[in-house]
């Protein structure tokens, strides 16, 4: 478990980019909800911290294919894959995230560093 | 509707067969391309392709596995259209499609400047993108006419080579059509800081050599040395195949702000097709990507609903490019007498975000590496004034 940040660090509506081998993004949606996804989008070398969070949902800075934050599910091109999902836990009022033991779908080019 | 064939096997022709199929349509779908690739993506052409960090099997447009049942005529043109009750079209082998619906989506086509040398190359498909990558394997001297985007990437991809590159525009700034002098000329620094020569205000008078081109004659009298010239002037849409159609033909297809051509039953989309845009009050043909994937939707609905226009808005036509790794991000339409301030970053560091207003309205945002804030600018062009900050 990777601790992100105080819950209060992170307002509704904003997200956060976790310096983690690859990178991980927190989202904290209008409604409250905490997501987390591979930052990197899947199509090429964006961050996806850097996109529009709309409901459940982030579109990439670049090229605007847009994530499902809970599934991890992309909706148009160019992106062709899901982004992979992590689970989030708060306790004490921290937000922690869980990395998921999955591959990611990194876009090519990308590499984790120990890959 | 029964039957829809589609013109045109690329981006928009194939955002098209997905976006019929989507909203329901259940007949017999047909896709004419004349080339005899499957649907490619074409950016990376002047990009990472060129760059040799993506094969031709990394620009497939379609998914593993997808299947939009459609019947495929590829390697042969559509060469007419023949209006009526049922639309028929004619085919460059002698064989014809009828359908109760049309999309015309055949794209555009590399302006060129006339020359047979060898060595002078222009830029639209995976057959030039492969001639040009070899090409400049074995040259040192690069001469790009024309400071647009797939000009300025080759450039970028050419340097990366190790080439010695020069960029010769007619116009006095670089990027002026797309972007404004102004940015224009801030632009261009970054090809400045990395080696690149832009001469601007020069025409091209010939090109020389024989068999292969040698140099790039100008109309002031100079001479370029070049053993590769990419001639980057722009594309004129693909339409002269529906001559004597009937369909209305402009700068492009016209179309309304839904896709719907004058005739009925007949949609156009990507770069082949000038939809009216409400919010600057003429037909625009917009040629970038993100219109050629998005708009087809709205074309499929004109399609499928009767030819009754779509109301609402466009989204603000959107354009990317990438250059010496920098994201350039650019969302609306400018017009010269736009007032352009920079929002965020400074022009000396050649990382900003620059706003262009019209009469007090956000009509325009360039992001040079800014893609946070890009992504935020970009949702308030074209917002009405009071609602604007
Ligand atoms: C090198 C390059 C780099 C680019 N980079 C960017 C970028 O970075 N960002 C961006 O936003 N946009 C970029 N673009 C633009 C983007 O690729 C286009 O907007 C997009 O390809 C338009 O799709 P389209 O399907 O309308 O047309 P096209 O991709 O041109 O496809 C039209 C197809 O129709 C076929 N056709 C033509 N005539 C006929 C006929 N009579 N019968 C049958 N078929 C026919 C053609 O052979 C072609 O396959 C770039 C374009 C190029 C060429
Ligand atoms: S980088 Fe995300 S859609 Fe292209």
């Amino acid at each position: 478990m990777i601790p992100a940040c105080p819950l209060a660090a992170l307002p509704r509506g904003e997200a956060l980019r976790l310096e983690t081998d690859p990178p991980i993004a927190v989202f904290h949606t209008e409604d409250g909800e905490l997501y987390a996804v591979d930052d990197t989008c899947t199509h090429q070398d964006a961050s996806l911290a850097d996109g529009w969070l709309e409901g459940c949902e982030v579109e990439c800075p670049l090229h605007a294919s847009r994530f499902d934050l809970r599934t991890g599910e992309v909706d148009a091109p160019p992106a062709k894959l899901p982004v992979r999902t992590h689970q989030v836990v708060v306790k004490d009022e921290t937000i922690y995230v869980v990395p998921s033991e999955l591959p990611p779908n990194l876009p090519p080019g990308v590499r984790t560093g120990s890959a | 509707m029964n039957s829809v064939a589609i013109v045109g096997a690329s981006l928009a022709g194939l955002s098209a067969a997905r976006a019929l199929r989507a909203q329901g349509f259940g007949g017999r779908l047909t896709i004419v391309g004349a080339e005899p690739h499957r649907p490619y993506d074409r950016p990376p052409l002047s990009k990472e392709f060129l760059a040799g960090r993506m094969t031709a099997a990394d620009l497939a447009l379609e998914g593993d596995g997808e299947d939009l049942g459609a019947e495929w005529r590829l390697g042969v043109a559509a060469t007419g259209l023949e209006p009526g009750g049922r639309l028929r079209i004619t085919l460059s082998d002698g064989s014809a499609v009828e359908a109760e619906g049309v999309v015309i989506a055949t794209g555009a086509v590399a302006r060129t400047l006339g020359s047979e040398l060898a060595g002078v190359h222009t830029l639209r498909t995976l057959d030039d993108a492969a001639a040009l990558r070899a090409d400049l394997e074995a040259a040192r001297r690069l001469v790009v006419v024309g400071a647009g985007f797939i000009g300025a990437e080759v450039a970028c991809v050419a340097r990366e080579l190790g080439l010695d590159v020069t960029i010769v525009e007619a116009a006095p700034a670089p990027f002026a059509r797309a972007l404004g002098p102004e940015m224009g000329t801030a632009l261009a620094g970054l090809h400045e800081d990395h080696g690149v020569r832009l001469i601007c205000g020069a025409t091209v008078r010939a090109l020389t050599g024989e068999g292969r081109v040698d140099g790039v004659l100008l109309e002031d009298g100079r001479r370029l040395e070049a053993d590769v010239v990419l001639v980057g002037i722009g594309a004129r849409p693909a339409v002269e195949w529906l001559e004597g159609s009937g369909v209305e033909i402009g700068d492009g297809v016209l179309c309304d702000a839904g896709g719907a051509t004058n005739v009925p039953g007949v949609v156009a989309v990507g770069d082949c097709a000038a939809w009216f845009d409400p919010a600057v009050g003429t037909h625009l043909r917009v040629e970038h990507w993100t219109g050629a994937a998005r708009r087809p939707a709205t074309a499929a609905q004109t399609l499928l609903s009767g030819g009754a226009a779509v109301p609402g808005s466009l989204a603000p036509p959107y354009l990317w490019s990438d250059q010496y790794g920098m994201r350039v991000q650019f969302a609306g339409h400018t017009l010269p007498g736009d007032e352009v301030s920079i929002e965020e970053g400074d022009l000396a560091s050649r990382r900003f975000l620059a706003v262009y207003r019209r009469e007090g309205r956000t009509v325009a945002v360039l992001g040079i590496d800014q893609p946070r804030s890009f992504t935020r600018w970009r949702r308030r062009v074209n917002e009405p004034v009071a609602a604007a900050r």
